[in-house]
């Protein structure tokens, strides 16, 4: 290699990690301006507000009863994580262990709620919670969030358990382990960290979920991220400080969730689903 | 075997036939197996379900024939505009990011601790589109950060307008998008044999000469994926297209469209009908991509093992 080519070759690295740092540098200002603006008094053309308060906090609390809209979020949230583990982990554990005629067909059936957006499928689904008479409550919400989260945990948990060798079931089982057993004292403890990242991850998503719980959420039944929609589409209405104080509150849930999520999985298992496995 | 129990294997050698219950268990119907019954019925119920209802019912519209919202979607501006515009919007968001990830990943793949990186990177998808749209209007209005900052080191004279418009929503859409196509791309990147670059530098190809004969070609079935995914998530964009563009005008995406004929005219059938046309007009776009796939190299690109 020349010197010619060294030169335009550090050129060229510097230019990548330039482009990087500068997207870093834009999300967390935007992220920031958020922040700032959620503990400003006045923000008015200047740089920073006037002073610092945190009232806003107070009165976001009260104004959108942030209280009620947290209790719901976190019932909507744990009933979805419980129920899309319960459905989705014996799905992955018969998809994991047996070859059966029509396979093919149901992991199709399983990738299709991810592949299709949720604006799509969300506004039959929300049709049909109507007529059922489930949209606007909590179990049509509950029911909306799992329709991608049961597929989610299944194509996490596949390769997890794939990886469990299966003669260890079969000594319990000639240890005379019944199938209740051999699940509670065999398997649970071997599916445990799979089974915590994926519903870690469910978690986030469904806080994260606006489309599906915006379509057939009702007054009462609102998660936090549509309720944070409705105060920004009403903008104007409300001070704009406290809108971002019920933003930092949203921030704060999923970061919290996710800081967590991230110390059992690999960022990239978020959007690849452990495709990532060998390559590590 | 634990299908293979003691008395199954009675069962066989008394019988001259075997059992159903073994002739089931030998073609991998089994108790275990029954476990996938509950989610697949579920999905049934709450996806394919509803989706079939969703087409019946847009053949059923409130007056007119079978086809009469189709024929309304086609024959109104207002109403076929969108898919355009949701093009225009998802289509360049979508190889933009595709374009700044394929270098950045190509680059952050020599990295030994991408743990830090990776872990901002994540950072947009999980804060989802109402945070961004709602940090990007403070952000980039005429008083945010950005503007200012431009004004003081002299770029631009006056703010430069960037929301309520269709710079607005494309930013948005490149900064939620970006994370999720980076990672794809980053995946794809580490899983090709490091050995073939090494060979190819052994044999005197330097490194854009690597890039454009080892790499992109190995990369480019990969790409496809990462491009179908990713254009899916920016093809139904919504809360940033109301919240930060002109929901009326430039940025009159196909989705809001379906909403507003669901819940504000309270035509379901209608709705229903635009969710097909837009699950119709994705796929197109997925199709295409993926047969354009076809033209390129498939085969294994990591060690023997794949």
């Amino acid at each position: 290699m020349g010197r010619e080519t060294a030169l335009s070759d550090r050129l060229w690295t510097t230019a990548i990690w330039a482009l990087v740092i500068f997207f870093i540098v834009n999300l967390f200002a935007m992220v920031g301006t958020v922040l700032v603006n959620s503990l400003g008094t006045r923000w008015l053309g200047t740089w920073l507000p006037t002073a610092f308060t945190t009232k806003w906090y107070a009165s976001a609390w009260n104004e959108f009863q942030l209280d009620q809209v947290l209790v719901v979020t976190f019932e909507v949230v744990g009933a979805v994580v419980v129920l899309s583990g319960a459905l989705g982990v014996p799905a992955a554990y018969a998809l994991a262990r047996r070859e059966f005629p029509g396979k093919k067909l149901v992991t199709l059936l399983f990738l299709l709620p991810l592949l299709v957006p949720p604006i799509t499928f969300g506004i039959p689904l929300a049709t049909v919670l109507y007529r059922a008479g489930l949209a606007g409550s909590m179990s049509g919400v509950i029911l909306a969030n799992l329709v991608p989260t049961v597929p989610f945990v299944i194509l996490v948990m596949i390769p997890f358990i794939e990886q469990i060798d299966p003669r260890i079931e079969a000594a319990a089982r000639v240890f005379g382990a019944g199938t209740a057993r051999l699940f509670l004292h065999v398997l649970l403890p071997l599916l445990a960290p799979g089974m915590l990242a994926a519903l870690l991850l469910v978690l986030v998503r469904t806080i994260a979920m606006f489309e599906l719980t915006f379509f057939t959420a009702g007054p009462t039944s609102q998660t936090l991220v549509v309720a944070l929609y409705y105060a920004v589409y009403a903008a104007g209405v409300r001070a704009g400080q406290s809108i971002d104080a019920m933003a930092v509150i949203y921030m704060v849930t999923t970061l919290v969730w996710l800081l967590i999520a991230l110390r059992f999985v690999n960022p990239t298992q978020l959007v690849t689903r452990a495709k990532r496995e060998h390559a590590r | 075997m634990t299908t293979l129990s003691g008395s199954a294997l009675q069962a066989k050698v008394l019988a001259d036939r075997p059992p159903l219950r073994l002739l089931l268990a030998q073609r991998g119907l089994d108790g275990v197996t029954l476990l996938v019954l509950p989610a697949v019925l579920f999905i049934i119920a709450l996806f394919v379900y509803p989706f079939l209802y969703g087409l019946v019912l847009s053949l059923e519209p409130k007056v007119g024939d079978w086809l009469a919202n189709y024929r309304r979607f086609f024959s109104e501006p207002f109403l076929y505009d969108t898919i355009a515009k949701t093009m225009w919007l998802a289509l360049p968001s979508t190889l933009v990011n595709i374009l700044i990830s394929v270098p950045v990943a190509m680059r952050v793949r020599l990295m030994r601790r991408q743990r830090l990186l990776t872990t901002i990177l994540v950072l947009p998808i999980t804060l989802g589109t109402v945070l961004i749209a709602e940090g990007l209007l403070n952000y980039l209005g005429p008083q945010g950060w950005l503007n200012r900052t431009l004004v003081l080191i002299g770029l631009v004279s006056s703010p430069v307008r960037l929301v309520h418009n269709y710079w607005g929503v494309f930013l948005s859409l490149v900064v939620s998008g970006f994370p999720f196509t980076f990672l794809l791309t980053l995946s794809y990147i580490t899983g090709i044999d490091a050995s073939l670059e090494q060979a190819a530098s052994t044999l005197g190809a330097n490194a854009r000469a690597r890039f454009w004969h080892i790499f992109l070609p190995l990369l480019a079935p990969g790409l496809a994926i990462t491009f179908c995914l990713s254009f899916v998530q920016t093809f139904s964009v919504f809360p940033s297209a109301v919240l930060l563009g002109a929901p009326a005008g430039v940025t009159r995406v196909i989705s809001i469209a379906a909403y507003q004929a669901a819940y504000e005219q309270y035509d379901y059938s209608m709705a229903s009908a635009i969710a097909m046309i837009m699950g119709f007009a994705q796929l197109l776009v997925v199709v295409l991509v993926l047969a354009a796939r076809g033209l390129f190299y498939r085969g294994p690109a990591g060690s023997a093992k794949g």
